[in-house]
């Protein structure tokens, strides 16, 4: 009676990695805003790059449990090396998120150093301060950064030479969705490895991972630096489509804003960044049009609503949802 | 006399002015059936703390096989042979049962770190997980979340994680702590069918399992070794009737 049963669990297991048709649809998505909604699209290339972030950010948060208030460090420096780069003659979109990436790394691999060896809220606090930290570096570092003006004279060539930028974000549109396809598929090869199993047991009991011998600062560090990379080429892409870098990339409050989108659509998911990013980025420029005044008191109750209905964030409520359906899939 | 799977030397830990091991020598033979016994507060789970690593002792040495661990980290342990449970569960209670032993799988075939290859292909792992599932009947459940399961069976899961290391010195933390006095049975049937290559050190306030299982008893009092000997000379011990036995007599 059980072999039936047995061969099926490990079964399960062994299939949970393909691909699903559903994983398809934001792509499919994104691609069909491209041709239905053309005059849109310079706002649907910072949520695509928004996207990427909160990506980054669901990688730390949601897989390995690391509670980050300051992952906007990561995206600032990421959106000031792609910014300086392009003031300074190196226009190239590629090299300066190349260049990105590699920066914001590495303020993710010296950060993380210290930080990770903490645990809890002296995490939360640390991250903090690294973000407050960065932020005044880049104010009083105003021949780099141009401190409280924002980086001025960015000139950002084509995209490999071919493909310029646009007044509609056509070509914006287009390079931020395959920089977050790129993003995407490291991503999920790395949360249905082994490595990224072994995140959610951290995320789960320290304690006991540590018990099977489980090197787990130096994984903690390892997808630190692989997040905030990738919240550098967030912070990249954002800078070189709209040309512009200010103080407010390095800070707490875009930290808040990130973390406040991906539990909207759910952590821990991988899609909670496709849900909750549109979603709030959406609502806000809906809101902002119906009621320019009060418009953050209706973000603030539909984040209630999300919260109160559904632990999971949006996709809490679908997982929900498709159980009570009977047709949870597990 | 060969070495002792597990060994410590003149080990001491103290807390500021509270002393929880005092120049403990203690030895665990190989293939060992032996107990760590004594009342609340005798320092037994700090001498498991110590011993596997997640405390560092003040004072003194722990050899495991032979060799000196006492600087190593608990993953270095680890990779030495040694596991241990805990005397409340730590498990990975979101994640599935078959789930929480692969991770233990997977650290020990040294693959837990690799970032490319998806987890479900490693099915020598999986299978390997499964297989110690099914040893200790609790096959049936593989898939369901570890939170759902009654803490009798996630008792089952503790033990069965740790066995995913494959240890040659196990240390069972109150192995029958918090299970329905019913199922206690499955707990010792599970431990008296480990193989002889496992020395084992089992800390436990239940006596109808310490003097099933035990062929050795430690007692330990205030941090301190007070006896050791084989059941029958612990049980006949007057000193032990006095701190240990006699304190369940006269409540």
């Amino acid at each position: 009676m059980t072999q039936g049963r047995d061969t099926g669990a490990t079964a399960l297991f062994a299939r949970r990695h393909r691909l699903r048709l559903a994983e398809l649809l934001p792509w499919l998505l994104a691609v069909a805003v491209y041709f239905v909604f053309p005059d849109y699209l310079a706002l649907g290339a910072q949520v695509l790059a928004t996207v990427l972030f909160g990506l980054s950010v669901d990688l730390v948060l949601g897989y390995a449990g690391i509670v980050t208030l300051g992952h906007a460090a990561f995206y600032g420096v990421g959106a000031y090396t792609a910014g300086y780069l392009a003031a300074h003659g190196v226009g190239a979109p590629a090299v300066g998120l190349l260049a990105a990436i590699a920066m914001a790394g590495l303020a993710g691999f010296l950060s993380g150093l210290v930080i990770l060896r903490t645990q809890g809220l002296s995490i939360l606090m640390l991250t903090l301060v690294v973000c407050v930290m960065l932020q005044e570096a880049a104010n009083k570092l105003t021949s780099i950064t141009g401190g409280a003006d924002g980086l001025q004279g960015m000139d950002v060539s084509p995209v490999l030479g071919i493909f310029d930028f646009d007044l509609y974000g056509k070509t914006a549109y287009c390079y931020a969705l395959v920089v977050l396809f790129f993003g995407w598929a490291v991503a999920r090869i790395i949360v249905h490895s082994s490595f990224g199993r072994s995140l959610t047991g951290i995320r789960e009991n320290v304690a006991r991972m540590h018990a099977i011998g489980s090197p787990v600062f130096f994984r903690l560090v390892t997808i630190y630096t692989i997040s905030a990379a990738m919240a550098g080429a967030a912070g990249a892409l954002i800078a070189q489509t709209t040309q512009l870098v200010a103080l407010n990339s390095l800070s707490i409050e875009l930290s808040g804003t990130i973390l406040v989108m991906v539990i909207l659509g759910g952590v821990g998911r991988l899609y909670g960044a496709f849900i909750g990013v549109p979603l709030y980025m959406i609502a806000q420029d809906r809101f902002s049009e119906i009621d320019p005044t009060d418009w953050y008191f209706w973000i603030g109750l539909l984040l209630v609503l999300v919260v109160a209905f559904g632990r999971g964030g949006v996709l809490g409520l679908v997982d929900a949802l498709a159980r009570r359906l009977g047709r949870g899939r597990r | 006399m060969s070495g002792a799977a597990l060994e410590t030397r003149a080990l001491c830990k103290s807390f500021g002015a509270l002393t929880v091991a005092h120049a403990i020598d203690f030895r665990l033979a190989p293939g060992a059936r032996h107990a760590l016994i004594g009342p609340n507060g005798a320092g037994k789970t700090s001498f498991v703390n110590l011993v596997s690593g997640a405390l560092a002792p003040s004072t003194g040495q722990i050899l495991l096989g032979g060799h000196d661990v006492t600087r190593l980290s608990q993953a270095q342990r680890v990779k030495r042979g040694l596991a241990r449970t805990f005397q409340i569960n730590q498990l990975f209670r979101a994640l599935t049962v078959l789930e929480n032993v692969t991770l233990a799988v997977s650290e020990r075939h040294g693959v837990a770190g690799d970032f490319f290859r998806p987890a479900g292909k490693r099915r020598a792992v999986i299978e390997e997980a499964h297989a110690l599932l099914e040893r200790l009947g609790i096959a049936g459940e593989a898939l369901r979340p570890v939170r759902e399961l009654a803490y009798g069976r996630q008792r089952l899961v503790e033990i069965a994680v740790a066995l995913g290391l494959d240890p040659k010195v196990l240390l069972l933390d109150e192995p029958a702590a918090g299970v329905p006095s019913g199922e206690t049975g499955t707990i010792i049937d599970i431990i008296e069918r480990l193989g002889p290559e496992i020395a084992l050190l089992i800390i436990e306030h239940d006596m109808e399992l310490v003097f099933r299982l035990a062929r050795r008893i430690t007692v330990l009092v205030q941090g301190a070794i007070l006896v050791e000997g084989t059941p029958q000379e612990i049980a006949a011990d007057p000193r032990v009737r006095e701190v240990y036995l006699g304190e369940r007599a006269h409540p």
